[in-house]
């Protein structure tokens, strides 16, 4: 090579291209199928990284909550029974200490994610469902229906949704995690539906929509196989955006006393209850907002990250 | 309309040539209603087609070639399009079928191949199942046999290793790899007629000789009928038997692919064969390019379409639009006053010389530059606007 003079640097190729490329999985990592997610947790800077493992073990905790060896009763209340301390520091029997009604702090902070997350994920699932089928038909099928639907979409958009919230949370006599999943189904619709429509009409005017209509594909078919499966990935990725909103959501109505019953742990409502005797002991009112800070801040970079990774991927096609 | 005369043609020729008439379509037209007016992007097309035949149709950009190909598969675009005539496939009128005996038309009887491969294809489904969903849809086969009958037909379009890439998704391959899976994907429920609307336009050059290979080889082993829709006449040149040339909307030119390059008879087509560059061309001579613009569609001019940009345009021309007459006994039809190689025509030539006439002036320059090949032809001068 040097008889060329070429400069070094062009004569060491990564390793990986050295032999040239010898199939597709090397001409194009992550082609394949097989190890298509295989990879992506290598690629991702370091503080991604801590925020994926962060997420990872808040799903985990709050996922096998009962499972974990020695977690105390988040509802217990040891001074009733003469054997726990009201606003304690971390002992070996409570880590992050005890709050005013000596309920174990971390045993309500695990129990706590639950409600957060299974509050978040079942509204994006239900937003994703619901507006992704609405905006999808509105998109791909247009006329009167369309007209009607975004008109009901943009009336409801501008209604404030905590207000809302907050109305009917008070009106409703029973507050537990299905209802107000249930209410907030109510809020969450619109804005998927919007966003559906938007990417549907997009969709619709592609080749290979009128390709499928070229091999007699039904509309309704077309609905399902072409149009739907298109708008999922910008659904998904409004999703990953609006999941730290919708915890941090669900926080406030807890704050408010407008979330999920007490005694139900969550982190909303952990705070609300530390305000009482914040000036005695700051600490029960710090884990909740330190693992709410934690847990949004980690949604917010893990999609910031996911974005500009969808966006690289789609410029290389 | 001038162009639908001769109504015995169509009745005594489906019977002299053997093989039946499989599409009749008959004084098409197609508009498009914009805010600025009226766009005639098909004006009054009539032609037939025998079953096993193929055709190519020609034009510029904008000549309507491929709106032509929508309307007469119904694949037509918007609330804001009207279609008038009738185009008869197997004796039926497309045109008048409902929405729901159309779907059962496409795919299994007529069938079309898009432009672009890079968006015909769903991206977010793996090719051999766009295929295979395809096939299931039309025929009652299980997932097993659709499978089998896809595999085989993107072997059969000569896809290498179709069982690793059959789950593949379509930006994982190139793309000569996905107009040939959308033409397997076209073919897999044997339609009896398929449109070809600028299959190799997205495509490179040598890719596009494989891809033409491929089509015209499944389409005489098929015994299929194919329209193939192009600008380019080296893509139909010894592929197709029969050629139409369309202009502004109109036919202009007809015959079979044979006799359009040896009989050229209109002066458009004339100038389209003469603008192809040639390998016996010194170096760096100046195409013969068209000159002027193909016309506006909401604003035709007065006449023929062609005679803003016609080196034979006579008075005549501007006045009265030519009809599509028959010329000679094999059925080559043309639309011109002073079709090519008549003296008609001749004259029209030396007068438009001596008046100088752009565009005449600059054939005579390209026909200087032919006759001395060999030594680099010189800039066009100055007085060619």
């Amino acid at each position: 090579m040097s008889k060329l003079g070429l400069p070094p640097v062009i004569t060491r190729a990564p390793s990986r291209l050295r032999r040239g490329p010898r199939n597709a999985e090397q001409m194009f990592p992550g082609s394949s199928g097989k190890s298509r997610f295989g990879n992506l947790f290598g690629k991702m800077p370091w503080l991604t990284k801590l925020c994926f493992l962060w997420l990872i073990l808040v799903v985990l905790a709050a996922a096998l909550a009962d499972l974990i060896p020695g977690l105390a009763d988040p509802n217990y209340q040891g001074f009733v029974f003469g054997d726990g301390k009201t606003n304690e520091g971390p002992t070996a029997s409570h880590w992050l200490g005890t709050d005013n009604v000596s309920r174990d702090i971390l045993a309500r902070l695990i129990y706590g994610a639950r409600v957060s997350l299974i509050f978040a994920f079942s509204l994006a699932a239900i937003g994703i469902i619901v507006g992704g089928t609405l905006g999808s038909i509105a998109g791909y099928f247009r006329g009167l229906l369309e007209t009607f639907l975004m008109a009901l979409v943009d009336t409801w958009l501008s209604f404030p949704a905590l207000i809302g919230l907050v109305f009917i949370t008070t009106m409703l006599g029973m507050r537990n995690l299905v209802v107000l999943v249930l209410v907030g189904a109510v809020f969450i619709w619109p804005s998927y539906t919007r966003i559906a429509r938007a990417t549907a009409l997009s969709v619709s005017g592609q080749a290979f929509v009128t390709a499928a209509r070229a091999i007699g594909t039904s509309r309704k078919r077309i609905l399902v196989r072409e149009i739907f499966p298109n708008v999922l990935p910008a659904l998904l990725a409004y999703s990953l955006v609006g999941l730290p909103i919708l915890i941090i959501l669900e926080s406030t109505l807890s704050f408010l006393g407008l979330g999920v019953e007490i005694p139900t742990a969550s982190w909303g409502g952990m705070i609300n209850q530390a305000r009482q005797d914040l000036l005695i002991n700051i600490w029960p009112a710090v884990w909740p907002a330190v693992t709410l800070f934690m847990t949004v801040y980690s949604f917010n970079n893990l999609a910031d990250w996911v974005r500009t990774q969808a966006a690289a991927r789609s410029a290389a096609i | 309309m001038a162009v639908s005369e001769e109504p015995t043609y169509t009745s005594t020729s489906s019977e002299s040539m053997g093989g039946s008439e499989i599409l009749r379509v008959e004084d098409l037209h197609t508009s498009f209603f914009l805010p600025i007016g009226e766009l005639q992007a098909v004006r009054g097309v009539s032609f037939s087609l025998k079953r096993g035949r193929s055709l190519g149709i020609v034009g510029e950009s904008g000549s309507g070639k491929s709106v032509l190909a929508r309307s007469i598969m119904c694949l037509n675009l918007g609330s804001n399009v009207k279609t008038s005539g009738s185009a008869f496939f197997d004796g039926r009128d497309l045109l008048s079928l409902s929405r729901r005996e159309m779907r059962r038309l496409w795919g299994t009887e007529i069938a079309m191949i898009f432009q672009d491969p890079m968006t015909s294809l769903n991206p977010m489904v793996k090719i051999g199942r766009q295929v295979i969903e395809h096939l299931r849809q039309h025929k009652n086969v299980n997932r097993r046999e659709a499978k089998q009958t896809a595999l085989d037909l993107l072997n059969e379009v000569r896809i290498p290793e179709a069982e690793s890439r059959i789950d593949r998704l379509p930006h994982e391959l190139s793309g000569g790899m996905r107009q040939r899976v959308s033409i397997a994907s076209a073919l897999a429920c044997e339609p009896s007629l398929l449109f070809a609307d600028e299959p190799t336009t997205a495509l490179d050059v040598t890719v596009q000789h494989q891809i033409l290979n491929l089509l015209s080889r499944e389409q005489r082993q098929r015994n299929m009928t194919m329209v193939m829709v192009t600008h380019d006449l080296g893509v139909i040149a010894g592929r197709t038997d029969d050629t139409l040339v369309m202009y502004a909307g109109k036919v202009v030119e007809q015959a079979s692919t044979d006799e359009i390059f040896e009989k050229t008879q209109h002066p458009y087509t004339e100038a389209l064969m003469r603008s192809i560059p040639r390998t016996t061309h010194a170096s760096h001579t100046p195409l013969a390019a068209i000159t002027g613009r193909p016309p506006v569609a909401t604003h035709l001019p007065a006449g023929c379409a062609f005679s803003p940009r016609c080196p034979y345009v006579q008075p005549k021309c501007h006045e009265e639009d030519p009809p599509l007459v028959s010329i000679g006994t094999s059925g080559h039809k043309s639309a011109c006053w002073y079709p090519v190689g008549s003296d008609a025509n001749r004259e029209a030539f030396e007068r438009n010389l001596s008046d100088r006439l752009p565009q005449t002036l600059a054939v005579a320059e390209s026909l200087d530059a032919d006759q001395s090949s060999g030594i680099p032809a010189g800039l066009p001068d100055g007085g060619i606007a």
